[in-house]
């Protein structure tokens, strides 16, 4: 209604307690128990530390690389500027070529669609292609609801599905199991596999081909996602490795492809761009196995009956954010994951949404929102992070990530209203104002100090309420005998300032920064370190 | 007053959140290399290095001895029963001597499992990336026949392989059914370890002719 009334209207983000984009429990809740899982942290440590190395090396024999990374940014960029009319016209240009387009304001209304066209072709199966639009949205729950069976395709999907499990990466879903846990999952949930079936990947990947040819050479209707979708031509695209996507554009009669309205890109040529940028980022290779283009139907060649579905589900609550809007440009190539030392030990369940990691910790709250009077799990993502800004230098469309994190951190706490941590940085604030008070202050902390306070290895590892979100994951120096200000006054202090200037003119030869800098002995040596340690397993 | 369709809302939304959030028009910086020209012998090498790689298998040789190249692959793979899309060059197949399928639309794709192999020509290669285009012109059929049969002898001119990917993304026709291999069928899945083959061919021959 509000473009009747000229004023424009906040958009919605998803609606709450629909699809995959939010969690049973805050990140550092979820992440504490992920972390008791060594099998879990073995696997996780062992694929991103293959996979680091593996992007490093082919993103670094590209001479143009940040050239590409730019151009990359801009188009996307330029495309969110003009989503109106690029959406339009890839809806127009799909339809010329036989294929019916349909909007779907958010999950719910994606998923009825697909339902309805699923039923449509008279099928109870839908075979499928790794899709994060559909996980998102939570349409393999829904089909199974509605009475229809979707089948996964891709290997790592599949072992996800079978295990009634939960993907914990983008583009590795099942990056949490390895070898032998893989094989179990097999010998319980595939029938009729071999049960001399060993943890060989190579066999592996075998016993999953026996199985899905069957599915793919007789289901009527698959659905998949789309990476690009280009507007000058109606073009469609998707990037995979096995050849089950290729099966699923290929075999069926129908196809319907859910596809977030972010994805568009305004010219054919930019595809150019993105076949450097998304390979090389995600798998580490210099170009995926298999990439699709198809555009409507094309008469005797693959599905004669298209569908694309259009969601939006929270991306226009994004777009109205101009800092937010950033993760918009994502293509889920997942390097940020990979590179993140948070992820790397928690691994992707612990964020609760399909989107995990730096892009996840970004996106999900954008799409769904961060409700902070309902205590909202998601509110917590933003601090899950260290902010090194790893992931920024590895994503290939440069989106800040470190800078929306701390965005998002601001819009949580002006959300929130009074809080305890907000009162006492209050207080805090007007206690540094004040030198008399200040220097009072300190006498007091270093009392607190004399009665106790600090352990053995003079750190406090037990802050009180509201400090206790930052003593539970790591220790605070505790407050030196002496503040710099009151040993500076004493004898010993001035004592000390003397030799120190004596010395200093006594080797006239070093620089004068060096010669005047002061020296680091504090009153209290060791109890007065305040950097952090760098061994912080984050 | 009718309820807005869900077209009308989300392109509402869009305009009111850029309404609400304007940010200044982007440029497309395009200074990546583009238009890049390599010698024959650079092309040949370097997009047998990345096939090769790929666990792909090469054959280059004279545009003369083609059939005689692809008899060796097939025989090789004890392929006997081969599929061939409309517009091949017959002659390509004079030195096979098992049964050949002529492939059409009306042959339904899930009989393709019955062949051992598919013969096709290509439309363009990247040789940066070791990338072959299939565009399903004349010689190069419909995607399913290319897909189900668990070897595929590809069959690439060398002067049609181009340096880098703008310069093969720019031959190609947008609204031709389009597919970019990169050697066999292969997963990371497990562990990040790669795996050829899994549900495309497995097997991947790529004849590069030198002098066509």
């Amino acid at each position: 209604m509000s473009t009747f009334l000229g004023m424009p209207a906040a958009p919605p983000r998803s609606p709450y307690g629909t699809g995959n984009l939010r969690g049973d429990r805050k990140f550092p809740a979820a992440a504490h128990d992920e972390l008791g899982n060594d099998q879990l942290r073995r696997n996780l440590g062992r694929a991103t530390r293959t996979i680091r190395a593996k992007r490093i090396d082919v993103t670094g024999e590209l001479p143009d690389w940040e050239e590409l990374r730019d151009a990359g940014s801009a188009i996307k960029t330029d495309t969110m500027n003009r989503l109106p009319e690029l959406l339009e016209q890839l809806e127009a240009r799909v339809t010329e070529r036989g294929g019916t387009v349909h909007w779907a304001r958010d999950g719910v209304e994606a998923n009825e669609i697909v339902t309805r066209l699923v039923r449509e072709t008279g099928s109870s199966d839908v075979i499928k292609v790794k899709s994060m639009a559909t996980q998102e949205i939570g349409l393999n729950e829904h089909l199974e609801a509605e009475g229809i069976t979707p089948y996964e395709t891709d290997l790592a999907e599949l072992i996800v599905q079978l295990a009634h499990d939960k993907p914990s990466h983008i583009l590795v879903p099942a990056i949490h199991r390895n070898r032998d846990e893989i094989r179990e999952i097999f010998l319980k949930e595939i029938p009729g596999v071999d049960p001399a079936l060993d943890n060989v990947p190579a066999h592996l990947a075998a016993a999953a081909r026996a199985y899905l040819r069957e599915k793919f050479m007789t289901t009527k209707v698959a659905v998949s996602g789309a990476n690009f979708g280009i507007a000058e031509t109606g073009t469609l695209s998707v990037v995979e490795s096995e050849g089950n996507g290729r099966m699923c554009l290929t075999l069926p009669d129908t196809l319907i492809t859910v596809m977030g309205i972010e994805k568009v890109l305004p010219r054919y040529q930019d595809l150019e761009v993105f076949f450097q940028l998304l390979p090389r980022s995600s798998t580490g290779e210099r170009m995926n196995p298999y990439t699709s283009l198809w555009t409507g139907v094309t008469p005797g060649d693959g599905p004669q009956d298209f569908h694309l579905v259009l969601l939006d589900n929270g991306r226009t609550a994004a777009l109205a954010d101009t800092v937010g809007r950033e993760a918009l440009n994502c293509i889920r190539c997942s390097a940020c994951l990979n590179v993140c030392p948070v992820y790397e030990r928690a691994g992707g369940h612990a964020y609760g949404s399909t989107y995990p990691g730096p892009i996840g910790a970004v996106l999900t709250p954008q799409l769904a929102g961060m409700h902070a009077a309902k205590d909202d799990p998601n509110s917590s993502l933003p601090y899950a992070s260290s902010l090194c800004g790893a992931c920024f230098d590895a994503c290939p469309v440069k989106i800040d990530i470190p800078s929306l994190l701390v965005e998002l951190r601001h819009q949580n706490t002006e959300q929130s209203g009074t809080t305890a941590e907000k009162l006492a940085m209050k207080a805090a604030a007007g206690v540094m104002k004040s030198p008399r008070i200040y220097t009072a202050a300190q006498k007091a902390a270093s009392f607190s100090r004399s009665v106790g306070v600090g352990g053995r290895d003079r750190t406090i590892s037990h802050l009180p309420a509201p400090f206790d979100g930052w003593s539970d994951s790591r220790d605070t120096a505790a407050p030196p005998k002496q503040s710099f200000r009151s040993w500076l006054a004493s004898a010993e202090g001035a004592e000390t300032m003397r030799a120190a200037a004596e010395e200093g003119a006594a080797h006239p030869a070093g620089s004068p920064d060096e010669g005047a800098a002061p020296t680091t002995e504090g009153p209290d040596e060791g109890a007065g370190r305040t950097d952090e340690s760098p061994e912080g397993d984050q | 007053m009718t309820t807005p369709t869900a077209r009308d809302t989300v392109l509402g939304r869009i305009r009111d959140a850029l309404a609400l959030a304007p940010t200044p028009a982007a440029e497309v910086p395009r200074s990546y290399r583009t238009g890049r020209t390599l010698p024959d012998g650079e092309r040949l090498a370097l997009l047998t290095d990345r096939l090769v790689d790929y666990k792909a298998e090469v054959h280059p040789c004279t545009g003369d001895r083609t059939a005689e190249v692809i008899a060796g692959i097939l025989r090789e793979h004890d392929a006997r029963r081969i599929g061939v899309p409309d517009g091949l060059d017959e002659e390509w197949l004079s030195a096979f001597d098992g049964e050949v399928q002529r492939d059409s639309a009306d042959i339904p794709a899930p009989s393709l499992d019955a062949l051992d192999g598919v013969v096709t020509a290509s439309a363009v290669s990247c040789a940066e990336t070791g990338t072959i285009f299939l565009d399903g012109s004349s010689g190069q059929g419909r995607r399913a026949l290319s897909l189900v049969p668990d070897l595929h002898v590809c069959v690439v001119d060398l002067s049609s392989v181009v340096a880098g990917v703008p310069e093969a993304i720019a031959r190609l026709v947008p609204e031709r059914p389009t597919t970019l291999i990169s050697g066999p069928s292969a997963t990371s899945d497990i562990e990040l370890e790669r795996v050829e083959g899994v549900h495309g061919p497995r097997n991947l021959a790529v004849v590069i002719r030198t002098d066509a």
